[in-house]
């Protein structure tokens, strides 16, 4: 294969981590929609372990990302 | 189309050079100048007054002291009250970094490693120093954690031993990482729209698409700016709250 064919197949392998990273936001959107629905007052004590379970794992797609950038367009 | 990485380009803005090593003064040195004198000047004007009943200004200097204050109350307890000046500060840093780097044509400084590692290994070293000062060499037992069955202990420690030291690492990463993948992605719907509006005809009609979704991302990326600062506070609460006590 091409030098270039393979860099952006690379690239390509590189995103395969944003499944997990899908699936695990899924989650957490899920069940802090069930747990809020459930127990409405529990909003505000929920709202701040949510953010940051989103923050850290939406972290994680971002590495993911900036190895696909990494290998497309410096290595 | 512009190159979307271009944002980040370091230029020297006062050349300075001593003793071989380069230190003009660059963009990324003004915006940091910005945002101290910002914040400096911000804290001191609104908490002048010291009114019981705050004007606009104080209530919003109040509302970030609490949040922080309440931050640390809930990740360290009452005892990690000592460190408010520090978390604060990394909070206030942080913060308008990601804020100003929202600015059209400014500098993100958050969005370069060397800034962010520069902070995470300042928070790594303090955990470190402060831990040893006053566990002394109990501060190890910070690898065993209680209730571990004795069999698996040579399994854990040496997991938990590597999570301590990648720790500056990816907090670090985290910040600048989403930074930098931020704006790239601004700047590469912007270049959709551009590209669009030149090809004329019914493309700069299908060019509002790109545009208005833009619209939409800004408001994230203010979102994420935010969330960004406060995971990196929040993170720096739960690793100091080691130093602070240490299941024995």
């Amino acid at each position: 294969m091409e030098l270039e064919a393979v860099k952006l197949l690379a690239g390509a392998i590189a995103l395969l981590p944003l499944i997990g990273v899908g699936i695990g936001l899924g989650m957490i959107f899920a069940s802090y929609n069930e747990a809020v629905g459930r127990n409405p007052n529990a909003a505000e004590l929920l709202d701040k372990k949510y953010f940051l379970a989103f923050a850290l794992t939406e972290a994680l797609a971002i590495f993911a990302l900036l190895i696909s950038l990494y290998l497309v367009f410096v290595g | 189309m512009a190159n979307p990485i271009h944002q980040f380009e370091i230029t020297p803005i006062v050349p300075l050079e001593i003793a071989g090593i380069d230190i003009s003064y660059t963009n990324s040195a003004l915006w940091m100048t910005i945002a101290v004198v910002l914040s400096t000047v911000f804290l001191t004007m609104a908490m002048r007054q010291k009114a019981v009943v705050p004007n606009r200004m104080q209530a919003f200097a109040e509302m970030l002291y609490g949040f922080v204050a309440g931050m640390i109350r809930e990740n360290i307890g009452t005892k990690g009250r000592q460190y408010f000046p520090l978390i604060f500060t990394l909070f206030v840093v942080v913060l308008l970094g990601n804020m100003l780097g929202m600015l059209p044509y400014s500098f993100t400084y958050t969005s370069h490693i060397w800034v962010t590692a520069a902070l995470a290994f300042f928070i790594f070293l303090i955990v470190m120093v402060i831990g040893f000062y006053k566990h002394g060499f109990h501060f190890f037992s910070l690898f065993v954690p209680p209730g571990v069955p004795m069999w698996l202990l040579p399994l854990i420690i040496p997991i938990e031993i590597m999570s301590f030291l990648i720790r500056p690492v990816t907090l670090s990463v985290r910040l600048f990482a989403n930074m930098i993948a931020g704006h790239i992605m601004l700047k590469v719907f912007a270049g959709f729209s551009v590209g669009m509006f030149a090809a004329g005809g019914y493309m700069t009609l299908a060019g509002i698409g790109p545009m208005l979704f833009n619209s939409v991302l800004i408001g994230f990326e203010f979102l994420i700016a935010f969330l960004q600062a406060y995971v990196f506070a929040i993170l720096s609460c739960i690793y100091l709250k080691d130093t602070v006590e240490i299941a024995h």
